[in-house]
């Protein structure tokens, strides 16, 4: 193997290493029957949110601060990464009367 | 004693809507009644949708359009699948009529008279249709299928009453 070969596979893995933060997690919030389960979820800044709608109905997980305006199409999973810290309350513009929370430590 | 029972069940069928002034509903009925509101209110959006000149207004009605078609394919899922032929009835026939009257009403009003109006009735209409399902149609329906989907229903419709409002409260 050629010395510079290695060299980009060493850099590939380190920009790797970088894209993807160890702490990082993924969480998944479930949407059923115009319910969000669980009702309150924690998580962190960076972490990933797999919203997964198990509905005929589109939804969306809108936070009432404006952090986030997220779009579940129906029977879809979508993916969304966490980039404040707050506990937000969201809900679905849609269907304003499902309602959760998320709290989001830094 | 007759004279508060006889107004009591005049104010409980003021309040339901008059097309629901009726007894034991059949659970062939009640799909029936059920599908009917669903195609009521799809009509009713899909004239919003090219009559409305508000933004959230239009976005309301493509909204309800959507998730009606939704839910109809599903009680249509359903009574094919429960080998159930939804049987037309004086609550679905009462149903229409007033909804083809209203459709014809909205249709003679345009601009901001006429998403106020649209607005409007889909309050009243999601609170009558929402009254009746708690009430009636909910607790008269035997399949235990039937009566989840119905629940459900109700859940999806309270919300559609709930965006409603919040629509109608911005326009003013």
């Amino acid at each position: 193997m050629q010395p510079g070969c290695l060299r980009l596979m060493l850099t590939a893995l380190a920009l790797g290493a970088m894209a993807i933060p160890a702490h990082a997690a993924t969480v998944q919030i479930v949407i059923e029957n115009l319910v969000y389960s669980p009702a309150e979820t924690s998580a962190k800044v960076g972490d990933t949110i797999e919203w997964v709608n198990k509905d005929v109905l589109a939804h969306t997980a809108t936070a009432r601060n404006g952090d986030f305006d997220v779009m579940t199409p129906p029977k879809k999973t979508v993916t969304s990464v966490l980039k404040k810290a707050g506990t937000v309350e969201y809900y679905c513009r849609f269907h304003p009367n499902m309602k959760a929370t998320l709290k989001i430590e830094p | 004693m007759f004279v508060r029972f006889g107004a009591a069940i005049a104010a409980i069928t003021l309040m339901s809507g008059a097309a629901f002034a009726q007894g034991k509903l059949t659970d062939p009925q009640i799909a029936h009644i059920a599908y009917t509101a669903g195609t009521i209110d799809i009509a009713a959006a899909k004239q919003a949708i090219t009559k409305a000149s508000n933004k959230d207004v239009k976005a309301f009605a493509e909204d309800m359009a959507r998730d009606h078609e939704a839910v109809n394919k599903q009680a249509l899922d359903l009574v094919k699948k429960l080998k159930v032929t939804p049987q037309d009835n004086d609550t679905s026939k009462a149903l229409s009529k007033q909804a083809a009257d209203k459709l014809a009403e909205l249709g003679k009003l345009s601009g901001a008279a006429y998403d106020k109006a649209y607005i409007a009735n889909e309050v009243a209409y999601h609170k009558t249709v929402n009254g009746a399902l708690e009430k009636q149609l909910i607790p008269s329906a035997s399949n235990a299928e039937l009566k989840g989907l119905l629940q459900t229903g109700l859940k999806i419709f309270q919300g559609h009453e709930q965006h409603a409002e919040h629509v109608a409260a911005e326009l003013k």
